[in-house]
């Protein structure tokens, strides 16, 4: 199982850009958080060593275990999300999280990675014409994505059900869809969009026209956005510098050490700070492609690049949420954002990237 | 070493899309370049003022409430804008200069202000607390001039509660008051957002109907300078209004019930009887929902709290009185449905029946003489019923009276309704222990003994009566609408059940009611020779002491053991429009005390085609109601508009 030659192709680049994220996350939330909540810190640490712990196993065996054990993976994915009507607790009125005694398991987090892995064997298997896949073929992996999709937005959790939306539209696309029905779909959609709207209270119209989630408090994310705004805005080009921003300001953002972890960053570092990690998360993500593109299967192909676009659509959603040019919606940033299920399952994701990356070569 | 999938077997499959893909990556990371150099570089002045002079502050806007109408569109619950008083406790530079002059300015002592800030020692920095709601107009202006010397103080508007008719709705549209820390924990299971301070629906409509007539609220971002003054709003988020409300009461009617009834102490019920839409619904004493929901001292609680007359009841469905002679119509139907009597049975019905070796009095002293069921009706004679009750026996009497929807609450949307009480065989031994005497049947025969009802009970009978058989659910709600009018919900008519009784026995029944109004020796005969308004219906008088001599003059009677008095009935008896049911506590005689207000009621509805004294259809909320000085003026500009509370008893 473990091959000599593993260690010759593993790339050490990549771990490094991961490793330098996590050590930025930490030190954001540390900058974030040792005043007022000093558990959270501590409490990270131990999630960055579970993570860790269960990278190496990522890492270790074979991506094509996970082929093998695709509808286990996923049937169990779906049977946790159905367990957290039943025994889930919930928290400001969201119904997330499994406690495990000290532990708490948010089952939408691992959705993400199963929903990558049932489609990756799914279209590994599936032979597609030419042309692309019609509306037919898009059907069976459309109610694949579906069903944890509608068990997480009934959660709710919204943010993590638009991943699941566009980790499957990614690798539907890179598959190949229709031309003809990629077209159709995108005119449906922009005729539903309205009738969607009607559905909407007047309130939440209200909430959206003005950029704001139609689901927090209603003091809350049109306000964060501008603190937000505020923070990244008075960093400057070089930053307030380590534990120097003002505190007490992002006090107001009860999410300043998830959601808007990049707020509290981008104030203390400035536009430099901004960038390095703006760059770290672009080479990870090239990374991926490239991982996908020499990866020596077609299912390892389907899974880097599924891992990657749930990569993008993060740090894109995050950042453009946390910058005020995109609504609201609850998407935390890879690495960076406090969430103990969450960092797992990135460092999960980012094992079986490397796992992709250094069987390229061993048949 | 080309051992890859795409170098190997289809290179090019997916080749073209991981290149779009890589284009769009490209794409997605340059905006965000590009926006975060926008903001840190080129914006960047801007937003390091507003962050080094920690320059904005939080203010909640409130939203306004969903606005009430009565069944003709005439508001009856209103919003009117109102100042708050706030301070920003971070910007406070001198606390007992403060304070002192807090004190000197508004009417607020240093307590309550230590208070208000306890209270919110949770609220993340550089948010306003406030302090005083609704500041009066010379409280608002010394603020304003003196707000300079008083670092961290702000003055906002919010809407307040403004009910159109004060003390005449009081009961029915409750009022609001500051969410309590039980409330605030049941509102975060529902998962509704609601922080210390705000105002919810205390009592009445504004409490049952929380959720559609509270909007959401909004906020206000306001920039100030380095004393923590308001340079300008740099975000608003704007709140959104609660939804409207359209009731089934008509408000004339209310008013002239509360009129009649505002020196007694009771309670006064109309409903259509085709629909089950309740017309009016008022209880005395009453309170001042204005005075209420802008707040009112501890003091002032207390004594509303602690008056001995119950002043927070709503008597309309949470008095429970025994129903007396009101109750002999539908013993009647029994009775008749039964075949237990004829509409020609003759029955010997004298001043008193003797059973069991005591005599039971009737009211009459002189008796009845022979009489059949319409007479007895008529004349509401008590040894009639006595001998059919006891014939008919308590269980079958049970049996009818329950399907008049007596002994179960008739959902209508009131907190806290009650459900008043059947008696018997069965409750009896399961509450008691004990088996049924039948001398009980022959209290219980004249509506007395165990039986209770509320008032709005006995008129879902009455209008279940009038109507021909059909026991409605009493509605309070026409429609929900939006602000923009679209429709929420609509309540439907809805039955409680059917009566299930022969037409020729509720003819009967009808009969014996327009008897008791027009007949000679009717006991509320003058309602015909008062009014042509073909009023139906039937007098009570609850007994409350059993050793009460008898007398005419009822002002020698002590007020406490005083008799209850009733009326209930419908008009007109040939196409009831309205069913009415009035009791005045320790009123006295139903004919005397109660049947005039209910003629105040019925005369308010049934003469509203002409142009009669009372209220303007024209919504004109903030006018005062022409109609007498009963109603309580509204004006805008005063926040404490109303009058100190007229005591309500006699």
């Amino acid at each position: 199982m473990i091959d000599r030659r593993l260690f010759t192709h593993f790339d050490w680049a990549i771990l490094s850009v991961i490793l330098g994220l996590i050590c930025i996350g930490f030190a954001s939330i540390y900058s974030a958080t040792h005043i007022h909540m000093p558990m959270i810190y501590t409490k990270d640490i131990y999630w960055i060593g579970i993570g860790a712990g269960m990278m190496l196993l990522a890492i270790i065996f074979s991506y094509s275990y996970l082929e093998r054990f695709a509808y286990i993976i996923y049937g169990s994915s779906i049977a946790l999300l159905i367990s957290v009507f039943f025994i889930g607790s919930s928290f400001s009125g969201a119904k997330r999280w499994i406690s495990l005694g000290f532990f708490t398991l948010q089952p939408s987090e691992f959705a993400k990675l199963a929903l990558i892995i049932m489609l990756a064997k799914y279209f590994n298997e599936k032979l597609i014409s030419d042309k692309g896949m019609g509306l037919k073929d898009l059907a069976v992996p459309a109610v694949i994505m579906i069903v944890p999709f509608l068990l997480i937005a009934k959660q709710p959790d919204l943010g993590t059900g638009i991943i699941l939306w566009m980790i499957f539209w990614s690798m539907a696309f890179v598959v190949k869809i229709r031309a003809r029905v990629i077209m159709g779909l995108g005119a449906f959609f922009a005729a539903l969009a309205p009738f969607g709207w009607m559905f909407l209270k007047d309130y939440q119209k209200a909430r959206i026209t003005s950029f704001m989630s139609p689901e927090s408090d209603p003091l809350g994310s049109g306000y964060h956005v501008m603190q937000s705004k505020i923070a990244i805005g008075s960093g400057g080009f070089l930053g307030k510098g380590f534990m120097e921003g003002t505190q007490g300001k992002l006090m107001f953002l009860p999410e300043h050490h998830t959601d808007f972890i990049f707020a509290v960053l981008a104030e203390e570092w400035g536009l430099i700070g901004a960038m390095v990690v703006l760059g770290l998360f672009l080479a990870l993500i090239i990374s991926g492609i490239n991982t996908a593109g020499s990866s020596k299967d077609r299912f390892g192909f389907l899974v880097a690049f599924g891992i990657t676009a749930m990569f993008f659509w993060q740090v894109f959603i995050n950042l453009g949420m946390v910058a005020g040019i995109m609504p609201v919606v609850g998407v935390p940033l890879p690495f960076i954002s406090y969430g103990g299920s969450f960092l797992i399952t990135s460092m999960i994701a980012a094992g079986i990237l490397l796992n992709i990356n250094m069987r390229r070569f061993i048949f | 070493m080309s051992s890859s999938y795409f170098k190997d077997k289809e290179p090019r499959e997916f080749k073209g899309r991981v290149f779009a893909a890589t284009v769009l990556i490209g794409t997605a990371f340059f905006i965000l370049l590009f926006r975060f150099w926008y903001l840190q570089v080129k914006e960047h002045a801007y937003y390091k003022e507003l962050s080094e002079n920690n320059a904005t502050r939080l203010i909640k806007a409130v939203a306004p409430r969903g606005v009430i109408y009565d069944r003709l569109g005439i508001k009856i619950a209103d919003n009117r804008p109102g100042f708050d008083l706030y301070i920003i406790p971070e910007d406070v530079k001198d606390w007992p200069g403060t304070k002192q002059m807090l004190t000197s300015l508004i009417e607020i002592d240093e307590e309550t202000i230590n208070e208000r800030l306890d209270k919110s020692k949770k609220r993340p920095p550089f948010q306003a607390v406030k302090l005083k709601e609704d500041l009066s107009w010379d409280e608002t202006v010394r603020i304003e001039s003196a707000k300079f010397e008083i670092p961290g103080i702000m003055l906002d508007v919010a809407p307040k509660r403004s009910y159109v008719f004060g003390e005449a709705t009081a009961h029915l549209l409750g009022y609001l008051g500051e969410i309590n820390e039980k409330e605030l924990k049941e509102r975060e299971a529902e998962n509704n957002v609601y922080s210390p301070g705000d105002l919810t629906g205390k009592y009445g409509l504004e409490k049952y109907y929380e959720k559609d007539l509270r909007g959401v609220d909004g906020g206000k971002e306001i920039e100030v300078d380095a004393l923590g003054r308001k340079i300008r709003v740099v975000n608003w988020i704007p709140p959104y209004p609660g939804n409207n409300m359209k009731l089934t009461i008509d408000i004339r009617t209310q008013v002239a019930a509360w009129i009649a009834l505002k020196d007694k102490v009771g309670a006064a019920v109309a409903m259509d009887p085709k629909t089950g839409k309740v017309l009016a619904m008022v209880s005395t004493p009453t309170f001042d929902p204005n005075a209420l929901s802008t707040g009112v001292s501890r003091e002032e609680w207390k004594e509303l709290i602690e008056n001995p007359l119950n002043v927070m009841n709503n008597r309309a469905v949470q008095g429970q009185y025994p129903p007396a002679s009101t109750f002999k119509p539908i013993h009647a139907a029994a009775a008749l449905e039964e075949g237990v009597i004829t509409p020609d049975t003759k029955i010997m019905s004298g001043p008193s029946y003797w059973f069991a070796g005591r005599a039971y009095r009737d009211w009459k002293e002189e008796g009845h003489g022979i009489i059949n069921v319409h007479r007895a009706i008529v004349e509401s004679s008590d040894t009639f019923f006595y001998q059919v009750g006891l014939k008919l026996g308590i269980d079958r009497l049970a049996d009818y009276t329950k399907r008049f929807g007596f002994g179960t609450k008739t959902g209508v949307p009131i907190h806290n309704e009650k459900a008043g009480l059947v008696p018997s065989s069965e409750w009896k031994k399961k509450a008691y222990g004990v088996k049924w005497y039948e001398g009980e049947t022959i209290s219980v025969s004249v509506g007395q003994g165990y039986m209770l009802t509320t008032p709005l009970q006995l008129l879902n009978a009455y209008a279940a009566i009038a109507n021909g058989g059909t026991l409605w659910r009493p509605l309070l709600v026409e429609e929900v609408t939006t602000p923009d009018g679209k429709s929420v919900s609509k309540p439907v008519v809805e039955k409680r059940g059917e009566l299930g009784i022969s037409e020729k026995t509720m003819d009967h029944v009808r009969d014996g009611l327009r008897g008791v109004t027009h007949d000679d020796g009717g006991t509320a005969r003058f309602l015909s020779r008062t009014t042509d308004l073909k009023i139906a219906g039937k007098t009570g008088t609850a007994q409350v002491s059993k050793l009460i001599k008898r007398t005419k003059n009822v002002e020698s009677i002590a007020y406490k053991i005083r008799d209850h008095a009733w009326f209930a009935g419908f008009a007109p008896y040939d196409d009831p429009q309205i069913a009415v049911v009035v009791i005045v506590e320790h009123g006295g005689f139903g004919a005397s005390a109660a049947a005039p207000v209910a003629r105040e009621l019925f005369k308010a509805y049934l003469s509203k085609a002409e142009d009669a004294a009372g209220i303007e259809t024209a919504p004109a909320p903030a006018a005062p109601i022409p109609g007498g000085p009963a109603v309580i003026p509204i004006s805008t500009g005063n926040p404490k508009p109303a009058p100190a509370p007229e005591e309500a008893h006699d």
